[in-house]
């Protein structure tokens, strides 16, 4: 049966006809319907079960505030929950499912729940799951999340395309309706850059939900010609689907547009957009939120808001059948009368105000709605009135208590509305966020003219701010009717009236809190979780925070509002992190040589941003360890070759360029002379290891230094500050060319035959560098090593990298050697005890890890507070080699140190293993770690527990260089 | 929250890295001992109202100075550590 | 003696994807300068200036530097420190009607025209990618980014082209 008014629904289509399923029950609707729309327009009012009691549920409103019609849409194997059906648009093929029942919708078993009702009020299930407390995780929690709670999720990862977007603009207009149009037109014609963004597809507000006249035309015809001129105008953005959902500092607003929720096939189109938009000046012209009377039994499926019934009316010619009208407010007696005058049947206006009854219909005036029957959707509500009860019988029961302004977003920044007794309802201040005044019904300005007249009001003072002169222009004529009320909250006539359809609170929740203390609306809140649902209680906060007032007697005013926090509806976690999938995590830094690197098979492995080889495996080497120990053996015998550009690589230019060194390394580079390379130590300024690495000077006034991996954008951020902040005037610059140059390793005892193959000669002394041609190519040579062979570094512009890299290989295999990746230099360097920020990790100084002596006389970053008591008492940790008593056991990393015969606790401590090693070379494994005055106990043997892997190894304490301590090898 | 970067103009803060208390710029002289060290690592007040710190305009390498109000959020002041003009002319 | 193969960075390139298209551009020489404390460098741009240069451009680079592009390295010892940055990044041309509404899905800048006229530029970044950009025209970019991260840089690129050609 078809609940279709002919030839009404600005919104639809006829002409296009769409199918969709709900429950798997396919329905016939038109192209332009949303899902609230469609199913009222096929007679299912019945959408859904309530949170806590499985009550039977329909739909409230028909906008974005929606706290009843939450369904579960389903999707190319994914489904996404709690979404509102009266923002859902159809498409063909959509599968919408009803959510938190057991059993079919029409006989939910857990309906029981609300035969419990007694039981289940506020606070409940925080005062009876107490005890057993051991119950708790196994037993309640499970069956209480089995039966509350909304949708579900897929459990699957979203690969749906999201998208996050920047806007700039010297205007923003939230929302619109009359007060939007006029503002984004007034703004528009002065020549300002306007957003307009409105949350539905089609721009107009109440324009087109209540049909008023504006400038002798129908709204929507007004609308569409203003559309019209926006649309042609190149300063104007419209943005439609895009609900503004924040305001945030300094002009930026959160807005989320729907792309791709409503196509069927939306290819690349993404679902949604978080925008991020910035505007000099906004203008919050969100209209308003009519809010329910709390009566008994106001849950029932086919009870709405009057605005909702208007809107199905009118946008989507859905017939609500016999209406009755419960309102206390002129605007309710309006939509009234608008609704009879379109053929809407009204059983009954009933209003508490003692109005004067002389409507074509029936009106009940000092009457209230005292209940409401029908199992699974309405069919007649009790009206009490001076001569009793009736029983009406009804399909719709329209509610219409007030309005509430939409003032959400100018309360974003912690600012507190003002009640208004005029509209009883709260209004929001002036310059609450800075930037950004509101107009319209969103302020309390409720009748066409006057939302009209405040837009164009609102947008000439924004345009003043602008510094643009607002043009010329006469306000359309539209209706202008006052506006009154007598608050009515809630009906007490017995049973259980609902405040928070989505939470299922109800005024006796509400009262409970009061008498159980929770006398603070924040606490009442969080007690009865009113206001907590997907809704964030639009149509319930006032009301109850009214009930709430009643109750304690404190007033409206006192009691005031809970915190109004983004985002105004609910935004996707996907569309907020969007881009931020897979490889749009983190950019992937890529060495020169990465191409051969992975055609030869390495495995990769992260470090930082960075991809550096983990091993290079050669026929039958099944894992990292047999490929390991060649790489380390070869490099030890004949010679090695590692991509080593990852390393930060800093020019430091200028007169002062050495002074400037002086002062961030604890050692002393201006007495470096040309072409010769330093080791050199950073503190931060607490005294405390930041970094190492190595100085080369290049030139009188040119060093260049390279820092960690890891490290290398935290030491340009320090350099720059040190700069800044303390040696601004001096003749220095810092200049990054990590990327300029491709650098490699070249280590081994025949690193100097691979050297020659490249027609370069060799003749530099350890911890030199010079100049070099390679093929033609200006590189350059560092003599250094990090391996404790003699170690070459060769730097060439990147452009080469990829080729010099497969010269090297060519070379290095020719001369019985190998590339070597990361777990080979691992090895090669916990060999020598050289460290890394394993041990270098923000807690040690440079005397805990061995290199005291490098703290020069003079004042540097760091050296005063590295001198403090703490810093410098015996019995600190202190870098150590570690070598298991029996040769065959497994050292780890990150176990602790304890003396052989103590307990593993806190108090017995000793220190903690940094890093481990397979050594080939010594055959058994090696560890570094700190451990308490460790230099003293070179000899001793302790013993490393590793708690998480349940390892327990006697080790002897020795001094962290294992292998060739006098440095022969790396000196030639 | 948005900073005027005397560089480049207004941009978006993720464009910048928080550092720390201005009090950072008053490097004490190496000898001044332990409690002024101390108190010039560690000791920071927590206002509710005007503050000052440092920001990091990663895009261009500048280091900043904002005086900004933790309540209102209102910035009242962005200045260049260092001579800008004279460091880049 | 060895012969050593000059390899661009950015990969996959041409790509056209609605109103937009992404191609590899070739800067010629790159040399940063960075002046010393009150040195006149002549020429050298305020920020956000690109200025033409002899056959180069002087393009603003970030604090007291710009890139000298297109013209070989000068001599200006003493004056300012002279880098070689030929190497160190990619560059790519983002052109075509959506040029626009694919940078705003990735760079935070104010883009309308009046904030970033056509012949100047600006650092920023793009998603997680410090990058320079310099708008040749309304709907021209030329964009640099770190060499190691062009891959990078190419799939957001693409990625947002991408997503707004779906739109149209």
């Amino acid at each position: 049966m078809s609940f279709r008014i002919p030839g009404k629904g600005l919104m639809i289509d006829r002409t296009r006809p769409v199918q969709f399923s709900f429950d798997g029950k396919r329905f016939d609707v038109f192209q332009g319907d949303t899902l609230a729309s469609a199913l009222l327009a096929n007679g299912q009012r019945l959408m859904g079960r309530s949170f806590k009691y499985h009550r039977p549920r329909g739909v409230l409103t028909a906008g974005s505030e929606e706290p009843s019609a939450l369904v579960e849409i389903h999707e190319r194997g994914q489904q996404t929950p709690n979404v509102r059906a009266t923002v859902q648009e159809l498409y063909e093929g959509l599968e919408a499912r009803s959510q938190n029942r057991i059993g079919p919708l029409g006989f939910d078993l857990l309906a029981v729940n609300d035969l419990m009702a007694p039981f289940f009020s506020a606070g409940f299930y925080y005062k009876t799951f107490m005890w057993p407390r051991a119950f708790w995780e196994k037993i309640y929690e499970p069956a209480i999340r089995r039966a509350a709670g909304l949708g579900r999720l897929s459990g699957k990862h979203d690969e749906a395309v999201y998208e996050k977007a920047w806007a700039h603009c010297d205007l923003l207009v939230i929302g619109a309706g009359p007060a939007g149009w006029m503002a984004a037109l007034v703004a528009a014609r002065a020549g300002a850059d306007v957003i307009l963004a409105d949350e539905d597809r089609r721009m107009g507000g109440r324009l087109l939900a209540d049909l008023p006249e504006v400038g002798g035309q129908a709204g929507p015809d007004w609308a569409a010609g203003v559309v019209a001129e926006l649309a042609a105008l190149p300063n104007v953005r419209l943005m439609t689907r895009t609900t503004v959902t924040g305001a945030y500092d300094d002009g930026t607003f959160g807005a989320l547009e729907r792309v791709g929720l409503h196509v069927a096939d939306p290819g690349d189109l993404p679902r949604e957009c978080f925008w991020r938009i910035v505007a000099k000046r906004a203008i919050l012209c969100a209209g308003a939120l009519e809010r329910p009377i709390a009566h008994p039994d106001n849950d029932r499926p086919g009870v709405m808001l009057a605005s909702g019934v208007s809107a199905m009316v009118n946008k989507w010619g859905v017939d609500p059948g016999a209406v009755v009208v419960f309102s206390n407010n002129d605007s309710g007696l309006a939509a009234t009368r608008r609704l009879f005058a379109q053929g809407i049947r009204i059983a009954a206006y009933v209003d508490p105000r003692a109005i004067p009854v002389t409507e074509p219909f029936p009106v009940y005036a000092q009457a209230q709605v005292t209940g409401t029957r029908g199992r699974l959707g309405l069919r007649d509500v009790a009206v009490t009135h001076a001569g009793g009860t009736s029983l009406i019988e009804a399909r719709t029961l329209a509610l219409a208590g007030g309005w509430n302004p939409t003032l959400h977003l100018a309360c974003h920044r912690n600012g507190r509305p003002e009640w208004s007794e005029r509209i009883a309802a709260f209004v929001p201040r002036a310059g609450m966020v800075p930037g950004l005044s509101v107009a319209g019904a969103a302020r309390g300005v409720f009748s066409t003219a006057a939302c009209l007249a405040d837009g164009a009001a609102s947008a000439a003072e924004a345009l003043g701010d602008l510094g643009l002169n607002p043009p010329a222009l006469s306000l359309p004529q539209a209706e202008d009717a006052p506006y009154a009320i007598v608050p009515l909250w809630a009906v007490d006539a017995g049973g259980r009236a609902w405040l928070d359809f989505a939470n299922d609170v109800t005024t006796k929740d509400v009262k409970l809190a009061a008498q159980e203390g929770y006398s603070s609306v924040e606490h009442m809140k969080r007690y009865t979780t009113q206001g907590m649902a997907p809704d964030q209680g639009k149509s319930s906060n006032v009301a109850a925070l009214a009930v709430l007032a009643e109750a304690t007697g404190q007033g409206i005013p006192a009691t005031g509002t809970t915190t109004y926090r983004p985002p105004f509806t609910p935004v996707s976690i996907a569309a907020m992190g969007a881009g931020g999938r897979a490889e749009g995590f983190a950019p992937r830094r890529l060495m020169t040589s990465d191409a051969q690197t992975r055609a030869m098979g390495a495995p990769m492995i992260e470090a930082g941003l960075w991809y550096r080889p983990s091993y290079f495996p050669r026929a039958g080497e099944t894992d990292w360890r047999p490929a390991c120990d060649r790489e380390v053996r070869q490099v030890r015998e004949a010679v090695g070759v590692a991509d080593v550009s990852t390393l930060g690589k800093i020019d430091v230019q200028g007169a002062d360029a050495g002074r400037f060194l002086d002062f961030v390394y604890t050692n002393t580079m201006s007495t470096l002379p040309v072409g010769k390379v330093r080791y050199g130590l950073m503190l931060r300024e607490d005294g405390f290891v930041m970094d190492d690495g190595t100085c080369a000077r290049l030139g009188d006034t040119h060093y260049l230094i390279t820092t960690t991996t890891a490290a290398a954008g935290q030491v340009m951020r320090h350099l720059d500050f040190v700069h800044q902040a303390f040696c601004a005037g001096w003749d220095v610059r810092l200049i990054s060319v990590t990327e300029t140059w491709a650098q490699f390793a070249v280590a081994g005892p025949r690193a100097r035959d691979v050297l020659a193959g490249l027609g370069v000669q060799a003749a530099l002394p350890f911890m030199g560098c010079a100049p070099v041609q390679i093929g033609g190519v200006a590189g350059r040579l560092f003599r250094i090593s990090f391996s404790g062979e003699e170690g070459y570094e060769v730097a060439v512009p990147a452009r080469y990298g990829a080729s010099l890299f497969a010269e090297l290989v060519r070379l290095a295999e020719a001369h019985e050697g190998c590339a070597y990746g990361m777990e080979a230099l691992n090895v090669l360097r916990v060999e020598k005890g050289f460290i890394t920020h394993a041990e270098i990790h923000g807690r040690v100084t440079a005397d805990d890890v061995g290199l005291g002596g490098m703290v020069a006389r003079k004042d540097c970053i760091g050296k005063p507070a590295s001198q403090r008591p703490g810093l410098t008492e015996p019995g600190r940790e202190q870098l150590v080699g570690l070598m298991p008593v029996n040769q065959g056991e497994v050292l780890t990393a990150g176990a602790h140190l304890y003396n052989e015969r103590d307990a593993a606790t806190r108090e017995n401590n000793q220190g903690y293993v940094t890093s481990v090693a397979p050594s080939p070379t010594l055959d058994m494994w090696l560890g570094l770690g700190f451990l308490k005055n460790g230099r003293a106990r070179h000899g001793e043997v302790i013993r490393l527990d590793d708690g998480l892997r349940g390892r327990k190894v006697l080790v002897e304490v020795c001094h962290p260089v294992f292998f060739d301590p006098e440095g022969g090898r790396m000196r030639g | 929250m948005r900073l005027t970067c005397p560089c480049c103009g207004t941009r978006d803060r993720r464009e910048f890295t928080y550092y720390g208390a201005a009090e950072f710029l008053n490097r004490p002289a190496p000898d001044a001992g332990l409690q002024a060290w101390d108190a010039y690592l560690h000791l920071r007040d927590n206002p509710a109202g005007i503050t000052r710190d440092l920001w990091y305009h990663d895009p261009c390498q500048s280091w900043l100075e904002v005086t900004r109000d933790t309540v209102t959020h209102e910035i009242h002041a962005v200045r260049a550590l260092g001579d800008l003009v004279g460091d880049a002319a | 003696m060895v012969d050593l193969i000059a390899d661009g960075a950015a990969r996959g390139l041409p790509v056209t994807l609605g109103r937009a298209s992404l191609v590899g551009f070739d800067p010629g020489p790159v040399t940063s300068i960075a002046p010393f404390p009150g040195r006149a460098v002549p020429g050298f741009p305020t920020p956000g200036q690109v200025v033409a240069q002899g056959a180069g451009r002087m393009v603003w680079a970030g604090r007291g530097m710009a890139f000298l592009i297109g013209a070989p390295a000068p001599d200006l010892q003493g004056q300012a420190a002279v880098t070689d940055q030929s190497d160190g990044w990619v560059w790519v041309t983002l052109s075509g009607a959506d040029a626009v509404a694919v940078l705003a899905r990735l760079v935070p800048l104010d883009l309308r025209p009046q904030a970033f006229p056509a012949g100047t530029t600006a650092r920023s970044t793009l998603g997680h990618l410090p990058v320079l950009l310099i708008r040749e025209a309304v709907d021209t970019f030329r964009i640099a980014a770190f060499r190691s991260m062009a891959g990078s840089l190419v799939h957001d690129l693409t990625g947002a082209m991408r997503a707004v050609a779906a739109r149209r």
